[in-house]
């Protein structure tokens, strides 16, 4: 069984039909890519997929549990974590805290604990400062611990979204252009970030791109959508030889 | 570990503060007992004890959850009415004060509650400057509400009326609440010492909840909610969390504010006092605990030590004046510039870890 099962899913705002009978499967320990043209509502499928947007028909089953009408916080807690386009970073907290919030339903203790600093407090808090810092060394973010998130460089803030995504222990990761506005250099950085990441976290990776250089060079299998419809699918030498991929892209 | 020496320090920080708020307190005792303080100020210092809960408190759903709440005293009124009625049922069974006093307050941090769940749940469905409204009306509501409530004891118990008291109380029953009147013949129990008390309490709660995952967790929808929900933060749990132990803890400060005075009325808790603890917080700095301390002492003592000083003609204007210039200077670009060059000297002196 595949891990993210998809079927005819589909979204309408109003009269515009964002995304309609898309069918994907992700493969347990797969890295497969989601691409297309501007507004072809790869993100709405993100949206979906994490609960935000709540489908109008169609299916999502992750391990083969439903996730549609399942609320957000719900669906991170069955095992998807996902970045964003534009970076939601908690700004005003260190970066260790950034982190340290994405273990909220990994390493708990209760209320009356926190606010009496009592029972299993010490130890859990110790647990969890060890653990982040264990996932920042793996983004070279070890050395700034203690910086406001908002004071980290774009391609450092970048990379602690995706080090607060993996401390949710999720089974599937969504990545959201994680390249946006990175230079080359940076972006083959990511690249072995990002593989690095599936080796050592052990989890499967679905990303939205557009730097074609990205797509290509790791991901497995693409899925490529066109006004909310599946355009082509197969491994990036096929798709992206596809004469109707090229002209969606190039707009012909 | 750089990590551990850092958390070494905080830990540290925060003992010394807690040390400045019990040597304040040892000193303001001593001026007490030795008759070194004039009669205003030491009537001052029960409220003071009130206002820094409230504010520290209201800092809480303010500074820490990012919510602006314009109500608080509305939750402040049903602590203090709340605190009123157990005393008065208490006064014969309950001998020790001080014991009367802490019981009357958790009821009053339960009831201030259990109304902080009643308005929460679908206020903070809201955002911004409507929330805003909604929480500030709801101060209105509960001030109009204990303006009609009657109630009143006796050998049978309890009794309870609206706009008008719909019961005859027997032979010596007593009239604890009466409509616009108010309350009047009030058991003066609270002592700066059960402020103190409380105070400390209130400290201690709030900065543990701070540094704790349910504090992250508010403070992480505080900062971006889609983000919180994302990494599996139920974000109305964690907004009323805040929202109820700020109202219970305004409910304790409401009790001790109102068995401070012989008389109170609920037009005592009006939207004027929302404001004024508003802005002790917004001074002393958001989501800043010990700056909330700070603002609600100097803010509360400041006009009667002007008046102290014969500066009594301008001693509002002062006041006002000095608002003015804080806000300029907490929002300035100098402050920032300061708080870098702390930064910077506090980074030379200690050495970068060469990795």
């Amino acid at each position: 069984m595949a891990l993210l099962e998809v079927t005819d899913l589909g979204i309408s705002f109003g009269g515009l039909r964002a995304v309609d009978e898309l069918n994907m499967t992700v493969e347990q320990g797969a890295l497969v890519g989601l691409i297309g043209p501007n507004g072809a509502g790869k993100t709405t499928v993100f949206n979906m997929l994490t609960g935000v947007y709540r489908p109008t028909d169609g299916g999502i089953r992750l391990d083969g549990e439903n996730l549609v009408g399942k609320k957000p916080h719900e669906i991170c807690k069955m095992g998807i974590a996902r970045t964003f386009q534009n970076i939601r970073l908690f700004n005003k907290l260190p970066v260790l805290d950034n982190v340290k919030t994405g273990f909220h339903n990994e390493v708990t203790y209760t209320l009356p604990e926190s606010l009496f600093h009592a029972g299993s407090y010490r130890k859990k808090e110790k647990q969890m400062d060890e653990k982040a810092m264990e996932i920042l060394k793996v983004f070279d973010l070890d050395g700034q611990w203690d910086y406001k998130a908002a004071n980290l460089p774009y391609g450092k803030q970048r990379k602690l979204e995706i080090a607060r995504a993996l401390a949710t222990d999720p089974k599937l990761l969504l990545l959201d252009e994680p390249a946006a506005g990175m230079n080359p250099n940076e972006t083959a950085e990511l690249m072995e970030t990002i593989e690095l990441v599936r080796r050592r976290f052990q989890v499967t990776v679905l990303l939205i791109e557009h730097d074609m250089k990205l797509v290509s060079g790791i991901c497995e299998y693409l899925y490529v959508l066109n006004f909310g419809r599946l355009l082509a699918q197969g491994t990036p030498v096929e798709v992206l030889s596809n004469p109707e991929v090229v002209t969606a892209y190039l707009g012909g | 570990m750089d990590m551990i020496k850092h958390l070494m320090e905080t830990r540290r920080d925060s003992v010394i503060a807690f040390g400045i708020v019990i040597v304040g307190y040892v000193v303001m005792q001593a001026l007490m007992a030795t008759g070194n303080l004039s009669y205003t100020i030491s009537g001052l210092m029960v409220p003071i004890c009130a206002y820094i809960v409230m504010a520290v408190s209201l800092n809480l759903t303010v500074g820490i959850l990012g919510e602006l709440s314009l109500g608080h005293a509305g939750f402040m009124s049903v602590g203090a009415f709340t605190g009123i009625v157990v005393t008065t049922v208490l006064a014969g069974s309950v001998e020790l004060p001080m014991l009367r006093l802490a019981i009357a307050m958790v009821a009053a941090a339960l009831a201030a509650a259990v109304v902080g769940v009643i308005v929460g749940v679908p206020v903070l469905r809201l955002k911004g400057d409507y929330l805003a409204i909604v929480t500030l009306a709801f101060g209105e509501i509960i001030k109009n509400i204990v303006n009609v409530l009657y109630i009143g004891l006796d050998s049978r118990g309890l009794h309870f009326g609206l706009v008008t008291p719909r019961f005859t109380l027997e032979e010596g029953g007593k009239m604890i609440i009466n409509g616009p009147i108010g309350v009047s013949g009030i058991d003066k129990i609270s002592t700066f010492t059960a402020g103190f008390v409380l105070i400390l309490i209130t400290l201690f709660i709030i900065l543990n909840l701070i540094n704790s995952r349910q504090g992250r967790a508010i403070m992480a929808v505080r900062d971006n909610k889609i983000a919180a929900d994302s990494i599996g933060i139920s974000t109305t749990r964690y907004k009323l969390m805040a929202f109820v132990i700020s109202a219970a803890f305004a409910g304790m400060a409401g009790t001790l504010y109102a068995m401070n005075y012989s008389t109170v009325t609920a037009a005592k808790f009006d939207f004027n006092l929302s404001i004024l603890v508003l802005v002790f917080v917004v001074l002393g700095g958001l989501g800043n605990i010990w700056g909330s301390v700070i603002a609600a002492i100097l803010l509360t003592a400041l006009p009667e030590l002007l008046r102290a000083l014969n500066f009594n003609d301008y001693r509002m204007l002062v006041y006002a004046v000095l608002l003015i210039a804080l806000m300029l200077f907490n929002n300035s670009n100098f402050k920032q510039r300061l708080l870098e060059r702390r930064a910077m000297k506090q980074a030379e002196k200690e050495p970068k870890e060469v990795a």
